[in-house]
């Protein structure tokens, strides 16, 4: 119990500094008479988020919607990428090349591009794909060439074939950087999907969250955008500790990695 | 303790000869000169020899994992050669996996479902004294039960021949000792033979009917020690019996290094 008392001392240390914080932005705000369109106080964004949770909800829901589309996307796309590779090592000195170039393009400037080709929802999503699929297929195959070598002698000795060998040694193996893959994955399908939104900057019923920023931007609108900003950011901290626990809930039983970081 | 029974070696029941092997690798270092060796059935063989001296390298051309760059390698016996067990020096084990899970990978490949897995899993695990510990993961046992459970996966196909890497190497003296007489035990009980590769004088006398003691790379086969058939007890290694061979171990194995040095030109 003493390690949970730590924890405990740990984020009420942490929380109490962000709320801190909160109150001294509040007071600022208050005792400087900052107008609600250059400086919103955190209350007024609260009572913002409230007041608007209809239009700002559904457009979470499109967004949230995106991000893990294009996250499933990345997985089955950069999983299934990482074992051609491993298993035909030509293919991978063929594609690899391209698939850095599509890393390192920055995504804003090939979304102007997709949103000519295909319909806004669609080169949103491609965008979000296009960024977090990366480092699902690198963390992957990273981890299907690192098995042991003895246990791949033992097998070999065994007789296994390539497929076996796949199976039941390197598809475990690689499961600790496949999960880690998909944590970074995760993160950047958001940040995907939401520049991507705002270089589409479409309306109607598709409309993201991002939309919705660069939207009351044009309105002087700041309360709502920064509603908007902080539904993203938690979005985000979700889309983390779900990952981070769905990787402790596989890992835990036997990997390192996840008894030095408790949840 | 239980006594083991010796027999000499007989001729007419070689399981494997090693003629006149060398094996370079492709960085051009020369690990084997030119060894002979014929290993029979039920013997207990040790290759003693300094470190990097090729003892391992023997091991991967038996198993088939590396191929002799000149000699030959024949088999006598083909099912020993289809079923070889091998223990490497540390356990090499899945950590993802459970003990029975470990022990059941070779079956495993060779397509024999669980069920029919059950008995002679259940079978090796006792061999090796883990019955119970089927559902432990490997990070939850100390390392000579993780040995253990290496030599189980090993024995679970029913190898005619083991073929041990300095597989005790890494243990600490207690249970280095048990896990020797272990060995003995159930080497002698499902008369497998074993060729053991390690650097310690004391365990391979008191474990081998026969000792090759190997020169520094490239390596050569310098003495054959025969041990004489008793039984291995705790009094055996008081014995004047085991002293003699040690020292003429540990003397083979001075010479070899000083023929060592004298070949490197």
């Amino acid at each position: 119990m003493n390690r949970f008392m730590r924890h405990l001392r740990q984020s009420a240390l942490s929380i109490s500094v962000f709320i801190g914080l909160l109150v001294i932005w509040e007071i600022v705000v208050r005792v400087n008479h900052i107008p609600a369109y250059i400086l919103p106080s955190p209350s007024l964004i609260y009572t913002t988020l409230i007041a608007d949770s209809s239009v700002l909800m559904s457009a979470l829901w499109v967004t949230l919607r995106i991000t893990l589309s294009a996250l499933i996307a990345s997985i089955i796309g950069g999983v299934s990428l990482a074992i051609i590779f491993t298993q035909w090592r030509w293919i991978e000195r063929a594609f690899f090349p391209i698939a850095v170039i599509l890393q390192v393009t920055p995504i804003i400037a090939i979304a102007p591009l997709l949103l000519i080709y295909l319909e806004p929802q669609t080169a949103v999503l491609a965008c979000a794909f296009l960024v977090s699929f990366f480092p699902i297929l690198a963390n992957t195959a990273f981890g299907l060439a690192s098995t042991d070598r003895h246990l791949n002698d033992l097998l070999s000795l065994y007789g296994a074939s390539r497929w076996q060998i796949l199976l039941y040694l390197r598809l475990p193996t690689a499961l600790p950087s496949f999960l880690a893959g998909v944590r970074i994955g995760g993160g950047l399908s958001l940040i995907g999907a939401i520049v991507a939104e705002i270089a589409a900057g479409s309306a109607g019923q598709g409309a993201g969250l991002a939309f919705r920023i660069v939207e009351a931007g044009f309105r002087l609108n700041i309360p709502r955008m920064f509603a908007a900003l902080t539904l993203i950011s938690f979005t985000g901290i979700f889309i983390y500790a779900c990952l981070h626990f769905l990787s402790w809930l596989i890992l835990h039983r036997w990997h390192e990695s996840a008894h030095t970081q408790d949840l | 303790m239980t006594s083991h029974s010796f027999h000499a070696p007989n001729l007419a029941s070689s399981l494997v000869r090693m003629e006149a092997v060398s094996k370079t690798f492709a960085n051009g270092t020369l690990a084997l000169d030119n060894v002979s060796l014929t290993l029979e059935q039920g013997e207990f063989l040790s290759l003693l020899g300094p470190s990097g001296c090729g003892k391992s390298t023997i091991l991967r051309l038996l198993a088939g994992l590396e191929r002799p760059s000149t000699g030959t390698i024949s088999w006598h016996d083909e099912t020993a050669h289809a079923s070889l067990g091998y223990v490497f020096q540390e356990p090499t084990l899945m950590p993802w996996a459970s003990v029975w899970a470990n022990v059941y990978l070779p079956l495993r490949v060779k397509g024999i479902s669980p069920r029919h897995a059950q008995n002679d899993i259940a079978n090796a695990l006792g061999l090796v004294g883990l019955s119970g510990f089927e559902q432990a993961l490997p990070r939850e046992l100390s390392g000579g039960m993780r040995m253990r459970v290496s030599i189980a996966r090993a024995m679970v196909m029913k190898p005619k021949i083991l073929l041990m890497d300095e597989p005790f190497a890494a243990l600490d003296e207690i249970t280095r000792l048990r896990l020797n007489n272990d060995l003995l035990n159930l080497t002698t009980q499902s008369q497998t033979s074993v060729v053991f590769v390690t650097h310690s004088v004391y365990e391979s006398v008191y474990l081998s009917t026969r000792i090759a003691v190997m020169s520094p790379r490239p390596g050569r086969m310098i003495d054959i020690i025969n041990i004489p058939p008793a039984p291995r007890t705790d009094e055996f290694r008081l014995s004047p019996l085991y002293l003699e061979n040690c020292q003429r171990a540990s003397h083979a194995l001075q010479s070899a290094m000083t023929q060592g040095s004298e070949g490197l030109r």
